[in-house]
């Protein structure tokens, strides 16, 4: 199963610059196509589906900058622009609620069980590649069944767990779970790069006398920087992604994150809640935006590696 | 001979288990030849020591560098799995530990007809959203694989309803699909289309069709870019030699490209269908499952009787009747990459 796809997934510099398998930056057999063909084809709706893509945010945006008279009046303001932008509805958010540090939660916990899950993705892949222990393929394919168990059927029974382990509503509740849906996935992207550190360069270390723990420290892992990068800015997203074990387990107003607070907490019944409820999800989603604009090829190989299996 | 005691004195360690025993004696009959010399047998390399030993053995080596992901796994993942199918047996609630009731709860559900319209809205809304991720996501892909200017650009545009938060970017369609100051309804009003608002999350079936939207538009990144990826993989002479043939773009579509993608295909449609499944967060934002639970999915359910109410059996029993279904799906999947394989004459591994 694995060797079936590995090799037929690009590597992700080609599927965010290159036009086919052999980048070589011509135009391949587009100039058969004239430019009126060209622009019904493949521009137009291009554009209505990115179109449809980004409305959501810009109307998020939006929102979250209008003064309130404008939101729920469409009839004399025109609902598309705004010509008195205003941070009113971040200073409430800042200010008059606990955001910073539901943010702050959020990224702690966002933080502490990536670096967990790396850590153990990292032996644990090590182990399977290259230690090559009895039964190693087996446990390689218990993990990856391991990544199809959805949190959506683990949730009720690991209430129950966390409860017993003494850490509901406090962040640890989260910080030990979510590395169950992180482990597999990075496990097996790392996996995947180290397949690709030739073992030759082992074999001259352990001549050399090195032990395992060198050689994993001073070898494989700088040459799989890229995969680690790949493997942590992914497993953040999803820890800032996640909702139902942040629903389930925590139930303290100061101790929830962001997706769970948002939620729960402005949702009141005031009309005019829209301006601070989209403001809050802005601000949510900015920290994620940002990463993703910085390592948009890490993205790119850590989905196409999870789907590499 | 002299030089043979030494020999045998600097590479003792050379002696391996089977022919110790020889190395020994050999050097028993040079001492016993020579009985005059007084070199004194000490090893420069010390044996390996049970220690050393159990130091390089990869087993014993594996088994410590799998123990910290074996401890997460096998105690948030493997022991609440079990722990949720014995639950589903028992009529435990939160804070009391149940007693075993044996099928009760299965029972239970069974007659239970807002636990069958769940499984009816799991269904739909996994067929009908996966459906069209996936013939919309091949077709962004079909056209992002083409040559374009800003082509990086708008490939990594693409993908971001997929890196914001489901919960975040939910909270933008509740307030696109308001039943008041919906800015779709405004639209469609202002060019004559409708006359008054649509009710998009109130009414049964508009509520399906918007969460199954909101499922869809979040889901579509995923699968164009992946495919895109595969796509790469496709060798542009094949296109090439098809288009001097005097091959459609359908035929080049449907014999070419298509055949080279299946594997890629399959596996982004089993995390598709498996996500799509299983979700829960989009559902909770939009519509907590209602009105009148006509857009409750397993998931949501399950919650709402088990965290909500307080039954964790019977909340437990729900979660666990997923499973059935989840595995049919991975077979389904696992069998077509399965077929493939052998189709293209390599071996199964």
């Amino acid at each position: 199963m694995t060797d079936a796809v590995a090799p037929k997934v690009a590597d992700p510099r080609t599927v965010l610059h290159g036009s086919s398998a052999v980048a070589d930056h011509t135009e391949g057999m587009s100039y058969l196509q004239t430019l009126p063909r060209r622009l019904v084809t493949l521009y137009l709706p291009l554009s209505i589906i990115l179109l449809v893509l980004l409305f959501p945010f810009y109307w998020m945006a939006l929102t979250a900058i209008k003064p309130d008279e404008q939101l729920l009046d469409l009839e004399r303001f025109n609902p598309f622009w705004t010509w008195t932008p205003t941070l009113k509805h971040f200073q409430k958010l800042l200010f008059e609620t606990h955001y910073p540090l539901w943010l702050w939660n959020t990224m702690f916990v966002a933080v502490g069980a990536t670096i967990l899950s790396i850590v153990s993705s990292v032996l644990a892949a090590y182990a399977i590649v290259r230690l090559r222990y009895k039964g190693a393929q087996w446990v390689g394919g218990a993990i990856f069944l391991a990544y199809l168990v959805p949190p959506s059927i683990l949730f009720i029974p690991l209430s129950s767990v966390v409860f017993q382990y003494g850490l509901f509503d406090t962040p640890f509740a989260l910080i030990m779970t979510y590395p169950t849906i992180l482990i597999p996935f990075s496990t097996w992207l790392l996996m995947g790069y180290f397949k690709t550190i030739p073992f030759e360069l082992e074999e001259c270390a352990l001549i050399d006398g090195a032990s395992r723990w060198q050689i994993l420290t001073k070898i494989v892992l700088p040459l799989a920087v890229p995969g680690l990068i790949s493997a942590f800015i992914f497993c953040f997203t999803l820890c800032w992604n996640e909702f139902i074990y942040a629903l389930t387990f925590l139930s303290t107003t100061s101790q929830k994150t962001v997706p769970v607070a948002i939620v729960n907490e402005f949702v009141d019944g005031d009309i005019y809640r829209w301006g601070s409820l989209m403001a809050g999800a802005l601000a949510g989603s900015l920290p994620l935006v940002v990463l993703y604009a910085f390592f948009v090829e890490h993205y790119v190989s850590a989905m196409t590696g999870a789907v590499k299996e | 001979m002299a030089g043979l005691v030494p020999a045998i004195q600097i590479f003792p360690h050379r002696c391996c288990k089977k022919t110790r025993h020889a190395c020994d004696k050999s050097r028993h009959d040079a001492l016993k030849d020579h009985p005059m010399t007084d070199v004194v047998w000490k090893p420069l390399l010390r044996e390996p020591t049970a220690w050393n030993r159990l130091r390089v053995n990869r087993d014993w080596l594996g088994l410590w560098f799998m123990l910290p992901a074996a401890a997460f796994l096998l105690l948030f993942l493997a022991y609440p799995l079990g722990l949720g199918i014995w639950l589903s047996f028992t009529d435990a609630r939160i804070g009391r530990s149940g007693n075993f009731v044996g099928i009760e709860n299965y029972v239970w559900l069974w007659d239970d007809s807002v636990f069958w319209l769940s499984v009816f809205n799991t269904v739909l809304y996994t067929s009908v959203a996966s459906v069209f991720k996936f013939a919309i996501g091949l077709y962004l892909a079909l056209l992002l694989n083409q040559h374009m200017p800003f082509k990086a650009i708008i490939r990594a545009i693409v993908l971001i309803p997929f890196i914001v938060p489901t919960v975040l970017s939910a909270i933008a369609f509740w307030w696109i699909f308001d039943s008041q100051f919906s800015i779709v309804s405004w639209s469609l009003r202002k060019l004559g289309l409708i006359a008054t608002n649509i009710d998009f999350l109130g009414d049964t079936w508009n509520a399906r069709w918007s969460v199954i939207f909101a499922n869809i538009w979040r889901g579509v990144p995923f699968v164009a870019i992946t495919l895109l990826a595969g796509l790469q993989t496709v060798s542009p002479s094949l296109y090439e030699a098809a288009t001097i043939d005097g091959a459609s773009r359908w035929q080049i579509f449907r014999h070419i490209t298509y055949p080279l993608l299946t594997p890629i295909i399959a596996v982004v449609m089993t995390f598709s269908v498996l996500f799509t499944f299983t979700d829960f967060q989009l559902i909770w934002v939009l519509t907590r499952g209602g009105p009148a639970n006509a857009t409750h999915l397993m998931a949501t359910l399950g919650y709402q009787r088990a965290i909500g109410g307080g039954y964790l059996g019977e909340g437990s029993a729900i979660a666990t009747a997923m499973i059935p279904f989840l595995l049919a799906a991975i077979l389904i999947s696992w069998f077509g990459l399965q077929r493939r394989k052998w189709q293209q004459g390599e071996s199964n591994d």
